[in-house]
């Protein structure tokens, strides 16, 4: 698409290049921490699942267990966390060492019975061999669901875009089924499970089908299988494939993009910043987090959704849409650096201009250009109004069909569909009918209308993209200056003061030892990342006065 | 006095509904609906539309002429006892009255995450020009945000010396808004702080008469506005003559 906005490439390169710097202090940090929930992912990955006798998720119990243990340092270095060599590291060791399998180890953990970091160690070369051979079979398993995906999309067929993006929300993932069958019979192409809205604070994954949420339904394993196989079915009767989206967000991002990576989910919603500022999430916790769960999106070909939106939703859009702006391009840095190509980079923003605005629409067309021309490549997520959303159904309806047009004029991929009864109940069959026929109606009406407009040079429109462009590039050039996490310290984001110790989380962010054992970036990130992941190991044993062969030993 | 409702001519009693019915469509499926209608007090039920969803749905539009009147002589409306003022009107009246600001702790409690609500009536940029408590010196305000556990609120509470206690419920499920609002009330009387609060909810589900009902002192539904919850914080301190107060 020819530029509608005439903005400076140049300046475009700026605002890119501060992003750039800005996750390029963070990822030297990222590279040196592990998290309790990046190991439980492994673990996951690593074919353990289930619960305990109180229901106590194995991986839990294992890290726990883990972490309850010490590991000596090097001569005169105090003794260290045992989960700085990495869950993979224990495992693999009481593997060997017992002749169990890694769910045999994780149900031994799980009746007390076994105490990992109490395991007369192997050789470290067998341990390093099995805990790649157990993640190689992960990743031929993630990738033989990308094939299939694509294989269904291939013969099935691909829906034009905007995508029509469906929400279920029952809270009951039977009752989901049933919801998201007919949404898919009224046009649905995307269908999101919400959660259960507690469930980005809970420190585990609940397990098993779930029929009890609160406005959602719970992550698990077992729910997105449930899901999967309904949309599936679907998909053979409508004949176009329907995508599948839930979040991997909160405290276990990491563990729930592993869990959409085996049940292969096609969207994730995935925010480098949102746990941070809008659940009080410890930033550490969630920068480390967020690189392990983008590692395992990107390799599962899963697009995220990022939740610039949130911007939108506790400030006027009109003063607010540079935030979104500075944030899509941190989100696509932080995203680059996990081997997440642009195709999957669902980055988020959202119509919620104050409706009595004059001009407010023209407002709305171009800060959706504008995303639109700063990032080409990518299936943007275009959220619904909410803010405005009185309860006066009649003119939500309106506020809904003008997203609706600036959606299709404006070449947006993931497209949530407004509900007239937003602020009022959880959609009813007849209202997501009455959305869905709306969307239809606008976007077939004006299929074409982006493509024969010029916009006015200096115009309204090029003038309102260039000052949001102009305030989003001031603003990651200032967030450069103090640091990413110095400026979520100083409210630079959202209005949101986070400290960079406060929050939940924090207790389970650990610095990564000279002899951690981690075998995933290793075989999923592309070159040249690779590389740069390997280096970053190096350096830590460097630090720690260690070559690679000299390894802490076990207390 | 009697009234209907209003079409284009007083007495007509003209009232639209919209509705489902787990039927396909077809005359079975209208003279279904169009007896609804009548069962449910509607006149010459006239369905101006009916469409069917594709899943043995249909969807319904109805005008009718409502059968039923109401007496407007004897309502209660169901609304909190406050003289609504300007907030510049209230901070008037705070200075006056109470010569003290009114300590206030604000919180969207248990799972809800929806702060809209609750910063629209306690942050100073608060909704649509209607600034918030937080702009008059009338107030000290102390918003918790979301997810706050009752437990924490009434903590927080105690540690800032609370006047008043705003809790917005804007998600539900099963009636957790109406469990996590009468835990409140529970907790509060428990810890013989009940009386030593004004206690307020609000959100889109919220009417005064279930407030009072619930055991708070007021319930504030869509489309409040701070002066108004300003206004009662400040008149219901006054008529309570709060002891600190400097002028009674």
């Amino acid at each position: 698409m020819q530029s509608q906005l005439g903005l400076d490439p140049g300046q475009i390169s700026r605002a890119r290049d501060a992003a750039r710097r800005i996750t390029g202090q963070v990822q030297a940090y990222i590279d040196q921490h592990t998290t309790t929930s990046t190991e439980r992912a492994i673990l996951r990955l690593l074919d353990v699942n289930g619960v305990d006798a109180d229901g106590v998720p194995l991986p839990n119990c294992v890290v726990d267990n883990i972490m309850a243990g010490e590991v000596a340092g090097p001569a005169g270095a105090a003794p260290r966390n045992a989960l700085s060599r990495g869950a993979a590291y224990w495992l693999c060791n009481a593997m060997l060492r017992l002749e169990l399998s890694a769910q045999e180890v994780a149900e031994a953990v799980g009746r007390g019975r076994l105490n990992l970091t109490e395991v007369k160690p192997v050789d470290d070369g067998a341990i390093h061999d099995l805990a790649y051979s157990l993640a190689e079979t992960a990743v031929i398993k993630i990738r033989s669901n990308r094939q299939e995906r694509d294989e269904r999309i291939r013969r099935l067929g691909d829906p034009a875009t905007p995508w029509l993006y469906i929400i279920v929300a029952t809270g009951n993932i039977y009752e989901d089924v049933v919801q998201a069958r007919a949404a898919v019979k009224q046009g649905a192409d995307v269908i999101a499970v919400i959660r259960s809205t507690a469930q980005s604070l809970l420190d585990y994954v609940p397990y098993g089908p779930t029929t009890e949420g609160f406005a959602g339904t719970y992550a698990t394993q077992a729910n997105f299988r449930i899901m999967r196989e309904a949309l599936d079915e679907a998909s053979e009767e409508v004949g176009r494939y329907v995508r599948l989206t839930n979040y991997a967000s909160g405290l276990c991002m990491p563990e729930i993009a592993a869990m959409g990576a085996l049940e292969r989910l096609d969207m994730m919603l995935n925010d480098s910043l949102y746990g941070i500022l809008f659940r009080d999430i410890n930033m550490k916790r969630t920068f480390v987090d967020q690189y392990f769960s983008r590692l395992l999106n990107a390799y599962a070909g899963v697009i995220i959704n990022t939740g610039e939106d949130n911007y939108l939703t506790t400030t006027e859009s009109y003063e607010a849409a540079h935030t979104v702006l500075a944030s899509q391009f941190i989100n696509e840095q932080f995203a680059l650096r996990s081997g997440l190509p642009v195709e999957q980079m669902g980055l988020g923003h959202a119509f919620q201009m104050d409706p009595t605005i004059e001009d407010g629409f023209l407002y709305e067309l171009a800060q959706a250009l504008l995303a639109r021309e700063i990032f080409p490549g990518a299936p943007l997520k275009y959220m619904p109004p909410t803010r405005h959303m009185t309860g006066n159904i009649f003119q939500g309806h309106l506020l809904d069909a003008m997203h609706n047009l600036v959606s299709v004029m404006t070449d947006q991929h993931i497209h949530l569909v407004g509900m007239l009864t937003e602020a009022i109940h959880t959609p009813f069959l007849q209202d997501r009918y009455l959305s869905i026929e709306n969307f239809r109606y606008i976007v077939k009406n004006a299929r074409h209308l982006g493509d024969e407009i010029t916009l006015r040079p200096g115009g309204r429109v090029q003038q309102r993209a260039q000052l949001v462009l102009d305030r989003a590039t001031e603003l990651l050039e200032e967030v450069e200056r103090v640091g990413l996490m110095q400026a979520i310290e100083q409210g630079l984001f959202a209005g949101m003061k986070r400290p960079v110790d406060g929050g939940k989380g924090l207790d389970g962010v650990i610095p990564k030892g000279p002899d951690y054992l981690g075998p995933f970036p290793h075989l999923m990130l592309p070159e040249p990342l690779r590389q740069a992941h390997a280096d970053a190991e190096a350096s830590i044993r460097v630090r720690n006065g260690l070559g690679a062969a000299e390894r802490g030993t076990v207390r | 006095m009697k009234i209907k409702p209003y079409g284009d001519t007083t007495g007509d009693g003209k009232v639209q509904v919209s509705f489902t019915l787990p039927l396909a469509d077809g005359p079975q499926a209208v003279e279904a609906a169009r007896r609804l209608a009548l069962s449910m007090g509607l006149d010459n039920p006239l369905v101006a539309h009916h469409q069917d969803m594709g899943v043995g749905y249909t969807f319904f539009i109805i005008y009718g002429s409502c059968r039923h009147e109401v007496d407007t002589d004897d309502l209660q409306a169901s609304q909190a006892d406050f003289h609504h003022l300007t907030m510049d009107e209230v901070t008037a009246q705070a200075r006056e009255n109470l010569g003290r600001p009114v300590v206030v702790v604000g919180a969207c409690t248990g799972s809800d995450t929806h702060t809209v609500g609750l910063d629209a009536i306690m942050n100073r940029k608060g909704f649509h020009g209607h600034y918030g408590l937080e702009s008059s010196p009338a107030f000290v305000t102390h918003n918790l945000g979301s997810q706050v556990p009752n437990e924490v609120l009434v903590a927080r509470a105690v540690e800032v010396g609370a006047d008043a206690i705003l809790v917005s419920k804007v998600v539900t499920q099963k009636n957790i808004h109406v469990t996590d609002l009468t835990e409140l009330v529970d907790l509060l009387e428990a810890e013989g702080l009940r009386d030593r609060v004004v206690l307020v909810c609000g959100g889109p589900r919220i009417s005064h008469e279930l407030a009072v009902e619930l055991g708070y002192d007021a319930g504030f539904g869509p489309g409040t506005v701070a002066s108004e919850v300003g206004s009662f914080l400040v008149q219901e301190m006054i008529r309570r003559r709060v002891p600190g107060a400097a002028v009674l």
